[in-house]
């Protein structure tokens, strides 16, 4: 050939059994496929397994014939390796304004940003709009999360003096029962629906990851401090368990962040809030305290979520109406609330057992209700319901709190 | 019609292949299913008898097949073959420090090969060495590594096995195909530089897509243009060359097969007209 100079590359004594392969690689990727290159080398057993190797990489190898340049055989590129990407896309870009409306279920779990090979295996999600999980708060929201954590070992004054009557004890451990339910419930409806989600929207996915770790700290808790001193837990009802199941069994993304977050842990910051204000000793006070805080982010996450959707889904409150009212109907037959824990909250509330101390307990508790219903229809508010019918579907909320 | 292909398990992937290239194949129009045999044996029998249309072969059910074929007054065609199935070798294998130079220095010596039906690693390199004046039996002994006995040395098993001889010191030279002496080097069975090619084949071809004369020519062509056809850049067909080793299907010849078909006749592993000759074979 005239004109052009043919690629000369010289392997040294590097084999193909110690990675001479590589490059060899390397020199034809800057060749289009067709060229040829000229491989010198020492290794005795460079020509046979030079001409293995392109064979099964859709390269050809041709020995030479005696040279001065120690020319050993000569490669005719081949086009694999180029054909494997020919219609590779990139999975949106990286950063969160990157997120396309439908990710394609074959990216799987790639990176977003990342090259991705066409074909492979769809991935095994359901969730894979983006106006059905995101929200733009979401990436603030999980960096939020993420520098937020604690450690339950040293959050927690454990070694704190806990010396209360044994009924008021009593008390404590029951309603840290209850709570310690309403959490599995907790980490277990995000846990299911983070794998539900195209990890193309990776923020809800990590957002989800550590609302979940949330509630496995709050369970730890909750039962460590039921255990403080009685190490006995208290009891559970079927009417509270019947409540959690319906959070479980509800499919839709939306409406089961709304039931759980939105009205259940909404309700839950009240109840937390009480808590620590009634508390009757400081470990009861700062585990309340502690979940407090996550909590308030699992509210934010599910009301930035919901308003994103009503922004783009005109029947999306027709539907969480209707999920309200689905559940109420579910539970209309149950008595709600165990009433364990609703004696056990007025005690709290009274420190004592005068009829002037239950006066002011069960006041409280009433109170505390009261505090929930408002929460709940505020929130209704902001998702954009009228007043009158957020009142109407906050009346229709679990009695079970959650 | 229906073309009704047979191949042989010889690895479970062997359904995830065929089953892909079936759903490709019919959607693209050609109407097409697989059976799964054990060994090649009985695949190449059921080919010729017309009981299949066609057989994903290896080069000795080819030479198989086709004399059972001929015998009885009926045709086969090599439709296509692999792009991997071209110009393969065979090599013998010494350890580096040994004091072989050449071919002849094996005089006297044990040289491992692989299963007794396998074209790369006993068929071929016995026939190569017998014409280099070192016949089994006379100047040098064989030792055969019998894995995977009837699927004509698809099996990995035998090559291995007789490489690891080598590497223990046990034979003075194993055989394999080239590619596997790669593979065998990066893997570790045989530690990077630790043997040399004492020799290497001359180039021969491997598999290929033998249809019958049951087949329709049209259907024939149709099948073999699909074939040809099938794209690598195709994100369906990828994943299915990369599993079954090619980059492209090539149009089918007989031009590689003559050093098996001397090789074959030399030992009587078959008879001129098909019927297994081969002592001790029990596929
Ligand atoms: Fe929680
Ligand atoms: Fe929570």
């Amino acid at each position: 050939m005239t004109g052009t100079a043919r690629s000369l590359l010289d392997l040294g004594d590097l084999g193909f059994e110690q990675g001479a392969h590589l490059l060899v690689q390397r020199a034809l990727e800057t060749l289009p496929p067709g060229a040829e290159l000229a491989v010198a080398g020492l290794d005795p057993a460079l020509v046979v397994h030079l001409e293995a190797w392109c064979r099964g990489k859709g390269h050809r190898a041709l020995r030479a014939e005696e040279n001065d340049e120690g020319v050993r055989a000569t490669v005719t590129r081949g086009r694999t390796d180029l054909d494997r990407w020919a219609r590779a896309e990139r999975a949106g870009r990286p950063e969160p304004g990157g997120i396309v409306a439908s990710p394609d279920p074959s990216w799987g779990l790639a990176a977003r940003g990342a090259l991705v090979e066409p074909g492979g295996p769809p991935l095994n999600a359901d969730l894979v709009e983006r106006d059905l999980v995101w929200a733009e708060l979401a990436p603030s929201l999980y960096a939020h999360a993420a520098s937020a954590q604690w450690d339950p070992a040293t959050a927690i004054g454990w070694d704190a003096e806990v010396a209360l009557a044994p009924e008021i004890e009593r008390a404590v451990v029951q309603i840290m029962t209850f709570l310690v339910e309403n959490e599995q419930a907790a980490l277990v409806v995000p846990a299911r629906l983070l794998a539900r989600i195209h990890p193309h929207f990776r923020e809800v996915l990590q957002l989800l990851a550590v609302q979940a770790a949330d509630e496995a700290r709050h369970v730890e808790i909750f039962t460590r401090r039921a255990l403080l001193s009685s190490g006995e837990m208290g009891t559970s009802s079927v009417s509270g368990r019947e409540s959690l199941a319906t959070l479980l069994t509800e499919p839709d993304f939306s409406l089961a962040s709304f039931l759980l977050s939105v009205l259940g842990e909404g309700s839950f910051l009240n109840l937390l809030t009480f808590i620590d204000r009634n508390a009757p000793d400081p470990v009861t006070r700062q585990v309340a305290r502690m979940a407090r805080q996550d909590e308030a982010r699992h509210v934010a996450f599910g009301v930035a979520h919901l308003q994103h959707q009503g922004k783009v889904d005109p029947t999306l409150l027709g539907r969480l109406r209707g999920a309200v009212e689905q559940r109420h109907q579910t539970l209309v037959s149950s008595a709600g609330l165990n009433q364990d824990v609703f004696d056990a909250l007025v005690l709290l509330a009274a420190g004592e057992w005068s009829p002037s101390g239950i006066r002011r307990g069960y006041a409280a508790v009433q109170e505390l209700q009261e505090e929930m219903d408002q929460g709940r229809q505020h929130r209704l508010v902001r998702l954009g319901f009228p007043a009158d019918e957020a009142a109407e579907l906050s009346a229709l909320h679990t009695r079970n709190f959650m | 019609m229906t073309l009704l292909m047979g191949a042989v398990a010889y690895d479970p992937k062997v359904v995830t292949i065929w089953g892909g290239f079936r759903s490709w194949l019919n959607e693209h129009g050609c109407p097409f299913d697989f059976v799964l045999y054990s060994n090649y044996e009985r695949q190449a029998e059921d080919l010729a008898s017309g009981r299949i249309d066609a057989a994903w072969n290896s080069p000795l059910s080819w030479i198989r097949s086709r004399r059972l074929a001929e015998a009885n007054g009926r045709t086969l065609t090599p439709l296509v073959m692999r792009d991997t199935d071209r110009d393969l070798t065979s090599v013998i294998v010494v350890l580096a420090d040994s004091p072989y130079k050449d071919l002849a220095d094996l005089r006297g010596e044990t040289i491992a090969v692989g299963a007794v039906d396998s074209p790369q690693a006993t068929l071929l390199p016995r026939s190569f060495l017998a014409e280099h004046g070192l016949r089994e039996g006379a100047e040098v002994e064989l030792r055969r590594f019998d894995v995977g006995v009837g699927l004509h040395g698809d099996h990995i098993g035998g090559e291995r096995d007789a490489a690891r001889a080598l590497a223990a010191g046990k034979v003075a030279a194993a055989c394999m195909i080239d590619s596997n002496h790669l593979l065998f080097g990066k893997e570790g069975t045989l530690s990077a530089g630790s043997t040399r090619v004492l020799a290497q084949t001359p180039p021969y071809d491997h598999c290929n897509m033998s249809v019958g004369d049951t087949v329709p020519e049209q259907t024939k062509r149709n099948f073999g243009e699909l074939l040809l056809s099938m794209s690598y850049v195709d994100p369906q067909v990828r994943p299915l060359f990369d599993l079954e080793g090619l980059t492209s299907w090539r149009p089918g010849r007989v031009s590689g097969y003559g050093a098996l078909e001397r090789a074959v006749d030399e030992t009587g592993f078959y008879s001129a007209e098909g019927t297994v000759t081969a002592q001790g074979y029990r596929p």
